[in-house]
């Protein structure tokens, strides 16, 4: 009874009470996200319907092959984010540890894979403002209306700010895990006390579900416009 | 049902460290320390209240040159920019630093644990937190407004806010993004409060309405807010970097904005008046000694507020260019919302008649509400007409029935809250003449304001014109003459509330004789409200008739 | 919120589903499907999320009140985007 009066805190009359109070709050919040994300892809999906043969021609330009193997990596790591919470209620401290470590590792690993295929955007000439070729957009192979370069733009502005929100909240994503690590080294996540771990993974498996719409809704909508580096040539049927 | 206590004490498993008699949430500790890194929801609402009341005068300072700019047709007071910036300060100030925040962070955080039997909300240093969060928004937009000024308007319309606007839009928008997760903040712990911290026997239905109306408001603080978020990202990105979002130049639509925008806007008005209308809930039944007539109905209809709001934004959008059948679905929409409205107005007329009423100050404010949201909801019935809106839109028509419903109602609501729970805050009663006084001359004063203005909207007096016409001359003098009444109606509290901390005659616990958990501890409450965590046995306003006799 | 222990055995298998429904949903988008290439995109998309809502965030074990915060955000979602995109896809129809 000791350790759980420590774990108590004061305003709660017991520990259920406590524990469920935290995760109502969390799904609270990812409510508030799912307005958060959901507005902005609605603004996506009004444009789409407005300028398809835009958007699939500036989606089929992203690199699909870092957008699905960053898919996998994700999940990966939303497997071992839901091990943890299973290592924590079951009292394996070094199976926690471990697989804490590796979701820090497989978030970290997305994150690169995103900055190598930002600077590969930024090489290709598909960032607004920053560097992007107008001429180019106006004879495309494959494309049967010509497209118009403010409406690739329009795409593209999509793309870096839903890609850039989901990764600005990996970021806090990781920062929370860093927390979760330290304090699992001190022991103080116990069977007792898992809510933490379970709370922060509800944040992140959100996290994977955001990334889990972004992957079709931005990388998979031109690829049937086979980029020439792909081996899978287009089927017909 | 004869008697007048409404709860019972047996002791919890938990025990709790014995309190010293006389202990307040006050007197507990004193110091700049104690109060920014407190985490006692009684001393936030406190901070809250402090913040709220300064934001309040300056957003009031700002309509003040505005009303005395309009008292002669060619502004002779202030340039046309400068009146342009007033009017965009004192929307942005009044809407989002005042009315949305005011009564769920002062009245809502003081109560809401304590009606509801628990010692502190869900969250409690998220609640801090959405202090800090709010007054470093709060000042960030006060920095932008000061040091240069906006000239959109409170809503920001694209693509003159994204492209043209030459004035310190984006510091205001970051602002305001700051100080929304506040807002979300605040819902969320109130949700979450409701949902696992009820006392013992409080079920759903045994729940003051205070609570109910602060659940629907939760529902909308936090569903909608984001959305604005999102949408000031996305004109903040606009604007930054030249990107055609919202630029029909560039591919985008302007309306978008509007959507998103109104998505959050409409809504918003109800969130400054679901929680005003739990208090007039409160409050009426209190000074009738009666229970509230159609408790589940006036529960019902707050739920039923905070749905249909969501379903009604495009009726800000009538001549923006959405299609027409848009319009005429959103037209029909925004009819309905006038049924749970109603519906509340007739309960509470329902719930006085017949009662022992004693006029004390907060049903002077309560009564108040009652009159000018009815005239607003009702003008608010002509707007959601798609004919009349093409006539009257943007125009003062649209300025006084919102006033009617954002300061005759949220404000008056909240007044009123101020005062009925002010004896529980302080522990101290206020000047009775000078509080009934200052009621009075708010309600005389609003109504001189805004009537003419009903009138100048509907001859066709544009709103956030800088002159106007010389035939508008009579009318507009007699709105400011009103607002000289309303200031005076509005700085009055400030001193006899201030007044009352030093000189007042000490309260006692239950100065109104009104049931309610919050009603059962000393005032001011000490600093975990309840020694023993109340167990509720009957649901809200038990007032007998044997108690009536009771009244002071 | 102490639902049961979910047992290492259903997370794996719901990672098999999620990196299978994964490679399926790439590899069709290849294929020339004409406008269905968002439906089906976003269809499977609701597939994934759902096993990761229900298996991985535990939502299967879950209270009422944390399905009610699920069920209202997609709710008024569908509020934003129904609304919101049925005046984009009405304007053509009928122009004032
Ligand atoms: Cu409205």
């Amino acid at each position: 009874m000791s350790t759980n009066h420590a774990v108590l805190a004061h305003h709660f009359e017991n520990l259920e009470q406590q524990r469920e109070t935290a995760a109502f709050g969390m799904w609270i919040f990812l409510a508030t996200e799912v307005l958060i994300f959901g507005a902005i892809f609605t603004c996506y999906a009004i444009y789409r319907l407005r300028y398809p043969l835009d958007f699939e021609a500036a989606s089929a330009r992203l690199n699909v092959l870092i957008g699905s193997i960053n898919t996998i990596v994700l999940l990966s790591s939303s497997l071992t984010m839901a091990l943890s919470v299973h290592a924590t209620r079951v009292g394996r401290q070094q199976m926690l540890l471990t697989c804490l470590l590796l979701t820090i590792l497989l978030g970290a690993t997305f994150l690169g894979l995103k900055v190598v295929e930002y600077y590969q955007d930024y090489k290709e000439k598909l960032v607004p403002v920053l560097a992007f070729d107008p001429d180019e957009w106006t004879q495309i192979e494959g494309v049967e209306a010509p497209v118009q370069p403010q409406r690739v733009q329009l795409m593209l502005v999509f793309y870096y700010i839903m890609t850039g929100l989901h990764a600005a909240h990996m970021i806090v994503g990781m920062g929370l895990l860093i927390w979760l690590v330290i304090e699992a080294r001190r022991g103080l996540l116990t069977p007792v006390r898992y809510m933490p771990v379970e709370v922060i993974g509800l944040y992140w498996h959100f996290v994977d579900i955001v990334w889990i719409f972004l992957l079709p809704l931005l990388y998979l909508t031109g690829t049937h416009q086979a980029p020439p580096w792909l081996p899978i040539p287009p089927i017909h049927f | 049902m004869s008697s007048a206590i409404t709860t019972g004490f047996v002791p919890q498993a938990k025990t709790r460290p014995p309190r010293t008699p006389g202990e307040n949430y006050l007197n507990v500790a004193f110091g700049v320390k104690s109060w920014l890194l407190t985490t006692d929801h009684k001393r936030i609402a406190i901070l809250y209240l402090v913040t709220l009341t300064i934001l309040f005068f300056i957003g009031g300072a700002a309509a003040t040159v505005i009303r005395l700019n309009l008292m002669t047709p060619n502004g002779e007071l202030v340039p046309a920019d400068t009146y342009n910036k007033l009017f965009s300060a004192h929307g942005i100030i009044m809407v989002w630093f005042f009315l949305v925040p005011v009564v769920p962070t002062v009245l809502g955080n003081f109560l809401v644990p304590m009606m509801i039997g628990a010692r502190d909300l869900a969250f409690p240093k998220i609640n801090l937190l959405s202090w800090y969060v709010f007054t470093i928004g709060a000042i960030i937009t006060l920095w932008a407004l000061l040091a240069g000024g906006v000239d959109t308007g409170w809503t920001f319309y694209t693509p003159f806010s994204s492209k043209y606007a030459r004035t310190n839009v984006l510091p205001t928008m970051i602002g305001i993004f700051i100080s929304g997760f506040s807002s979300i903040m605040t819902g969320l712990n109130f949700i979450a409060t409701m949902h696992t911290m009820r006392a013992p026997g409080l079920t759903w239905f045994r729940m003051p309405l205070f609570l109910w109306a602060h659940y629907a408001a939760s529902i909308i603080l936090v569903l909608a807010t984001p959305v604005l978020a999102m949408a000031l990202i996305l004109v903040g990105v606009e604007r930054a970097w030249g990107i055609g979002i919202f630029d029909p130049e560039l591919g985008g639509d302007p309306v978008l904005f509007q959507h998103l925008f109104w998505f959050y806007s409409h809504p918003v008005v109800y969130i400054m008046l679901l929680p005003a209308m739990g208090i007039v809930s409160e409050i009426v039944t209190c000074f009738s000694r009666k229970h509230i007539f159609g408790y589940v109905f006036v529960l019902w209809s707050s739920i039923g507020i905070a749905v249909l709001s969501f379903l009604v934004w495009a009726h800000h959008m009538f001549v923006a260019g959405q299609s027409v059948y848009s319009a005429l679905i959103f037209s029909a929409l925004s009819y309905m919302v006038a049924v749970p409205s109603a519906i509340k107005v007739f309960n509470w007329t329902a719930t006085l008649y017949k009662g022992s009423i004693a006029f004390e100050t907060p049903l002077l404010f309560a009564l108040g509400f009652i009159a000018l949201f009815t005239m607003g909801g009702l003008t608010g019935l002509f707007l959601a007409a798609l004919g009349v809106d093409m006539h009257v839109h943007d125009t003062y028509f649209i300025i006084a029935h919102f006033h009617f419903i954002m300061v005759g109602g949220s404000v008056m609501g909240y007044m009123g809250g101020l005062h009925y729970w002010w004896p529980k805050m302080t522990g101290r009663m206020y000047s009775d003449f000078l509080s009934k006084l200052a009621a009075l001359i708010i309600f005389v004063g609003f109504i001189l304001t805004f009537l003419p203005q009903f009138v100048l909207g509907y001859l066709g007096m544009p709103r956030r014109y800088h002159v106007y016409p010389p035939e508008f001359q009579v009318l507009n003098v007699m709105s400011s003459a009103g607002a000289s009444i309303l200031a005076v109606g509005y700085v009055l509290p400030l001193f006899y509330m201030l007044w009352s901390l030093y000189a007042g005659k000490p309260s006692g616990p239950n100065p109104w004789g009104a049931t309610g958990l919050e009603w059962q501890t000393p005032s001011p409450p000490p600093p975990h409200n309840f020694d023993e965590t109340p167990i509720v046995t009957t649901g809200p306003y038990e007032y007998s008739i044997e108690e009536s006799a009771l009244v002071h | 919120m102490s639902g049961p222990i979910t047992p290492t055995r259903t997370y794996y298998r719901v990672f098999a589903a999620l990196i299978a429904l994964t490679l399926v949903t790439v590899y069709v988008s290849f294929l020339e499907l004409g406008p269905w290439h968002t439906t089906v995109g976003v269809l499977i998309g609701v597939v994934k999320a759902s096993l990761v809502g229900l298996f991985f965030m535990h939502l299967l074990h879950s209270s009422k009140a944390s399905w009610l915060a699920v069920l209202a955000s997609l709710f008024w979602l569908g509020i934003l985007m129904v609304l919101t995109i049925s005046d984009y896809l009405t304007r053509h129809i009928l122009e004032y």
